[in-house]
């Protein structure tokens, strides 16, 4: 369920950053790379259990289920803190400068 | 257990890497892009050090927000030794054992997939290339 969260994070990601192209001022792009990124590493750790526990991978006990899932939601909220700060940082609009520096 | 540490590793030296090929790199070669529409105008050839960028940045996102999973897990806690799976030697030689496995597939599986992105990449900037002589 983490992995099936992050990967559709990753995806609508990928489709913001496609749909506004060339232009990157909102820095969409750091936060595919880290969704994607996750995905990857979240595939092999899924390919690690079906090895291990084959057909039973695919029918978690619903707690099982649930708990995964809001552990996806809160690793796609981590991700877009994480993409909000970078973004505040580099303030590639210069909206942060602009506030802070603003003559009164 | 602490399976991140590998990518997170190889994140340390791209990251490296990286900032030494920037430094090293001289002014990208422009040349025109193939898009039929022509909204993307001139592009520039991507240099080396902006595609060891995506690796790096897959490497550190992937392994940041996997880290916090080994968190929400309680496999990795804020007090020494930091990983839970250190503290007895037969859950370390576990950790170790995972490392080795998991971590090193996440790594490869990860460059693995840039690598690919590479190729597709420089396909298309050659093709560029090719287009730039007949559009002049």
């Amino acid at each position: 369920m983490t992995l099936l969260t992050t990967v559709f994070a990753a995806i609508i990601c990928t489709i913001i950053w496609y749909k506004n192209a060339p232009n990157s001022k909102m820095k969409v792009g750091i936060l595919c790379w880290m969704y994607w990124g996750a995905s990857l590493m979240w595939l092999v750790d899924a390919v690690f259990e079906y090895t291990e526990l084959h057909a039973e991978y695919f029918t978690p006990a619903p707690v099982d289920m649930l708990n995964d899932f809001y552990l996806g939601l809160s690793v796609v909220a981590l991700g877009l803190i994480i993409w909000l700060v970078i973004l505040l940082v580099k303030d590639p609009k210069g909206v942060v400068k602009a506030a802070l520096f603003k003559k009164k | 257990m602490a399976c991140f540490i590998v990518p997170v590793a190889e994140a340390v030296v791209t990251t490296i890497i990286a900032k030494a090929a920037k430094s090293k790199e001289t002014e990208p070669a422009a040349l025109k892009a193939a898009a039929d529409n022509g909204s993307f105008g001139m592009e520039s050839k991507i240099p080396f050090s902006q595609k060891l960028k995506w690796l790096t940045n897959m490497l550190w996102g992937g392994s940041v927000l996997l880290a916090f999973e080994h968190v929400w897990h309680g496999e990795v806690v804020p007090w020494f030794p930091f990983l839970t799976a250190a503290s007895s030697p037969a859950d370390a030689s576990a950790m170790l054992s995972e490392m080795a496995t998991v971590g090193v597939s996440m790594a490869l599986l990860v460059t693995a997939v840039w690598g690919v992105m590479l190729l597709v990449t420089n396909a298309m900037e050659k093709k560029a290339l090719k287009v730039q002589p007949a559009s002049n």
